[in-house]
């Protein structure tokens, strides 16, 4: 059995015998493993790839997969490369490892590796690697086969799970050549195949993880079940950073079924049989909270000391360019507006949740997370012991949104089934903990003021944002937090992509959050910037009277902005931009630029006399580059959409006393069926890199929507969610 | 105060005790009887991600108490075809609806009891039948166009 490993671009590439036969092409990683490890044996290999003798071909993908396709379309580029059936393909959650990092972040500053699946990067940073596997695999399988038929390895060819020698038409399948390919020397790199011998990628195929999804039978965390697990329910404190002060447990352990009440870092666990138990034994539970000092805060407050801050001489520049002080003077016309945007939770339909077990000098955790990496790591910090000691079982994730890049959840059980006695535990959030325990989009108050010369066109744009940090809370990124407070996560969209051809910018932030925590929330901050920017931006065309597609065109004329431009059209065109609407219906457009993509969208909204606001349609353009699977850009344009306008909507988060005053979904509203606008999703195929599918569709709908009333109404919306009280007629 | 609760379950006979005789359906139907396909979403009757059939009619069952289906005829996800081959279950196939999945089979449990009724669905039907559902991937369009679907399907007969 011969081992061999070649440095790939980032990652070496490995070959090696399975352990019951067959092939498996794994990734090794310069520095995280030692190559003389790596050259005593294939025992650790990480695989990519299995190819059984029996021919069956083994995907073990350690990415997430929360409803965003990525095992599926990662599995279409290896089925691609190799040259089998996509059908053929047995898609398998992989374990944790350093090889499964983000090879695009490898040498980027995080703790614990960069096992994570979030920002929209799973096709366009984890693919290439699958596709180099997938081609070494099937450079080594021709290769065997020619050997088999002692025929030139140039004159056969990888043809559905086969080789084939082209002359003589004689074949022989991959199952009985993996054996002999395991043997050989994987290429240092291998070829990939050009976009026109694409068979599969760029054709909508099936996932693989819909049947399970229809029967029942997908397994998600709160679906794990282990011998003698137990079920807990952590009752925490209702105010950020309170803390437990004591607790009786009497009438909590009189409840039938519950075993245990245990104190862990986030509060008090009741341990017992079964949720409906552990849920009963919480009720019943007596704590006594140090609230802390959040106990005074309340969200109108927050507001108000940010809109003081928004005057204040000191924040953190995040753009400048020319001479804003002058260019605001001298302008024609000067347009000033102030707005607000709410913390937002998450809301996966999948409460939070976890599984572990922790066994002395090793612990065992099942879990939906979106990041293998980090919980690894906080999970050692935590419990003391070694990364490598910490296993991480990852399950289908009932929805993720950025919610499940976060620990806590981990943590609890991890800490619960310490305190418990080391037995397996099960620490299940329900949706009140899901909704006052998140991590909240941030929220934000913002002021804007530009100039615009005698023809209209803005001269100077001055935005600062006043709000809350996401860094401050996500320790994995910390260090990305820099000293004069400037997150460029939070600010992220507002300035270091900036679209509009303006030769006097400034655009700054003030980092302040009394200690309401704040988190990644799909997309980021371009879902709060995008709606800012691109809802100032058309107060601004209409300041000039002028269109706002055609303004913000004129606007989208740098190189930079071209690709930005070309979606503006195509939904434009698509949407019908100028032509007649049925009678009250009226059009709003935005476009905005993330993760790699660039996206427009055009609404069609009416607003009844009571206010109510009803969108008809909405007409989405986006341009990730090349793409894998179109059925899936398409849904995850549809999904983000339907986030975003809900969202803009309904969705707000509001603090009284250090408390969230939402509780389930009766007063954190979801739009339903009934309010889901008729989409339709144009996707374009620019030239340059490939961007993400999952998140960009999120942020313009929010200002497109926004757009749409005012030219209904002529009402601007400043404050989201959008408040029908203040648009009635 | 353990009591015995019997039901026909997916089929089958069920006879089981509980602690608890408040124990809601959706927790007996999880934990005692490992059938996970049924999900916890919010324990309100406000999502929808509960949802199971109970004498046909589709119920939520995070507040339906187990003691209150004895004698009656409780169809969960698992039960519905057994093998996904229920028209419903193709055409959230065909149209590929699901994205996390977390909440389609409260969905496909509401469609398949609104088609017993009602064959040949309107828009506004299908809406009014769905609205206590929650999708927050929002795959809502694909839902609506695959209960015509299986409509269609049921039709001729599928």
């Amino acid at each position: 059995m011969r081992t061999a490993i070649h440095q790939g671009r980032r990652t070496f590439l490995k070959a090696s015998a399975a352990a019951g036969g067959g092939l498996v092409i794994g990734f090794y990683l310069p520095g995280l493993q030692p190559i003389a490890e790596a050259a005593a044996g294939p025992t650790q290999l990480n695989a990519f790839v299995r190819i059984g003798t029996d021919g069956k071909v083994t995907f073990v993908c350690g990415q997430s997969e929360m409803g965003q396709g990525s095992h599926n379309g990662l599995a279409m580029m290896l089925a691609e490369e190799l040259e089998v059936e996509f059908k053929d393909v047995r898609i398998e959650q992989g374990g944790i490892d350093p090889a499964f990092g983000n090879p695009r972040y490898i040498g980027f500053k995080a703790v614990g590796g960069f096992q994570a699946t979030g920002g929209s990067s799973s096709i366009r940073n984890i693919g290439g690697n699958v596709r180099r596997a997938g081609a070494a695999a099937r450079f080594m399988l021709t290769s065997a086969g020619a050997e088999r038929m002692k025929v030139s390895h140039s004159e056969c060819a990888a043809e559905n799970g086969f080789v084939v020698h082209k002359p003589s038409g004689r074949k022989v399948s991959y199952g009985a050549i993996a054996n002999d390919a395991a043997t050989m020397v994987a290429p240092a790199d291998p070829v990939l195949k050009q976009p026109s011998e694409f068979k599969i990628i760029g054709k909508a195929t099936p996932r693989h993880d819909t049947p399970p999804k229809v029967r029942g039978t997908a397994t998600f965390g709160l679906d794990v079940k282990r011998p003698g697990m137990l079920v807990a329910t952590v009752a925490k404190c209702p105010v950020f950073g309170g803390k437990v002060k004591s607790f009786n447990a009497d009438r909590a352990l009189k409840v039938p079924g519950v075993r245990k009440v245990v104190q862990i870092g986030s509060g008090v666990a009741v341990v017992a049989d079964g949720f409906w138990a552990a849920k009963k034994g919480r009720d019943a539970l007596e704590v006594t909270w140090d609230e802390g000092p959040m106990a005074k805060v309340s969200s109108p407050g927050m507001y108000q000391s940010w809109a003081e801050l928004a005057k204040g001489p000191t924040a953190a520049e995040r753009l400048r360019t020319g001479d804003i002080g002058a260019a605001l003077a001298g302008g024609a016309k000067r347009v000033q507006a102030a707005y607000e945007v709410p913390f937002l939770a998450h809301v996966c339909m999948e409460p939070m949740n976890a599984t572990a077990h922790f066994k002395g000098d090793s612990i065992e955790i099942w879990a939906p997370t979106q990041a293998q990496s980090w919980n690894q790591h906080w999970v050692s910090q935590a419990t003391g012991l070694p990364p490598k000691a910490i296993t991480i079982h990852t399950t289908y994730l009932g929805g993720g949104f950025g919610r499940r890049l976060e620990s806590d959840f981990v943590l609890d059980a991890v800490e619960t089934s310490r305190a418990a006695g080391n037995v397996p535990v099960k620490v299940v959030w329900t949706r009140e903990d899901d909704l006052q325990h998140d991590f909240y989009r941030p929220a934000s108050y913002n002021v804007f003021e530009a100039a615009l010369d005698a023809n209209g066109m803005p001269t100077a744009w001055r935005h600062r944002i006043v709000g809350t940090s996401i860094l401050q809370y996500f320790k994995t990124f910390g260090h990305f937090l820099r000293k004069d407070g400037m997150d460029p996560t939070s600010a992220q969209g507002a300035g270091d992509y900036f679209p509009y051809d303006i030769p006097n910018v400034l655009v700054d932030y003030v980092n302040n959050n009394p200690g309401v925590p704040s988190g990644f929330w799909r997309s980021v901050g371009n879902t709060q910037n995008g709606f800012l920017l691109e809802s100032f931006v058309d107060e601004l065309a209409h300041a000039a009277g002028k269109d706002p597609y055609q303004y913000r065109r004129q606007l989208f004329n740098k190189p930079h902005a071209a690709r930005l431009r070309a979606v503006l059209d195509l939904a434009a065109e698509k949407a019908g931009w100028g032509k007649p609407l049925p009678s009250g219906v009226h059009r709003g457009i935005a476009a905005h630029f993330a993760y790699g993509s660039y996206c427009a969208e055009v609404a069609e909204v009416s607003v009844a006399k009571d206010g109510n606001v009803k969108v008809h349609r909405v007409v989405a353009a986006i341009d990730p580059g090349w793409i894998v699977n179109p059925d899936t850009v398409a849904a995850q344009v549809e999904g983000a959409i339907f986030y975003g306008l809900t969202a803009a909507l309904y969705g707000e988060i509001t603090v009284k006393n250090g408390r969230v005053e939402q509780s389930n979904f009766h007063d954190y509203k979801i739009a339903r069926m009934g309010e889901m606008p008729k989409v339709e999703v144009h996707i374009l195929q620019g030239k340059g890199e490939q961007g993400g599918a999952g998140e960009p569709g999120a942020n313009p709908v929010a200002p497109a929507v926004c757009n749409a009333i005012f030219v209904a109404t002529g009402k601007r919306i400043r404050k989201l969610p959008i408040n029908p009280e203040t648009l009635r007629s | 105060m353990a009591t015995t609760i019997s039901f026909v379950l997916n089929g089958k006979q069920r006879s089981l005790r509980v602690d608890d005789p408040e124990i809601p359906l959706l927790w007996v139907l999880r934990e005692n009887l490992g059938l996970t396909g049924t999900k916890y979403g919010c324990g309100m009757a406000l999502c929808g991600a509960c949802t199971v059939h109970v004498n046909g009619e589709a119920v939520r069952s995070c507040i339906t108490q187990a003691s209150q289906v004895a004698g009656k005829k409780v169809t969960t996800i698992e039960g519905l075809s057994g093998d996904g081959s229920h028209p419903v279950q193709k055409s959230w196939i065909a149209e590929e609806v699901p994205q996390c999945g977390y909440c389609q089979p409260g969905q496909i449990m509401s469609a398949a009891a609104l088609l017993a009724k009602n064959r040949n669905p309107s828009d506004a039907e299908i809406e009014q039948a769905m609205a206590g559902h929650i999708c927050t991937c929002g795959t809502y369009n694909r839902t609506r166009k695959a209960i015509h679907a299986a409509a269609a399907m049921m039709k001729k007969g599928a």
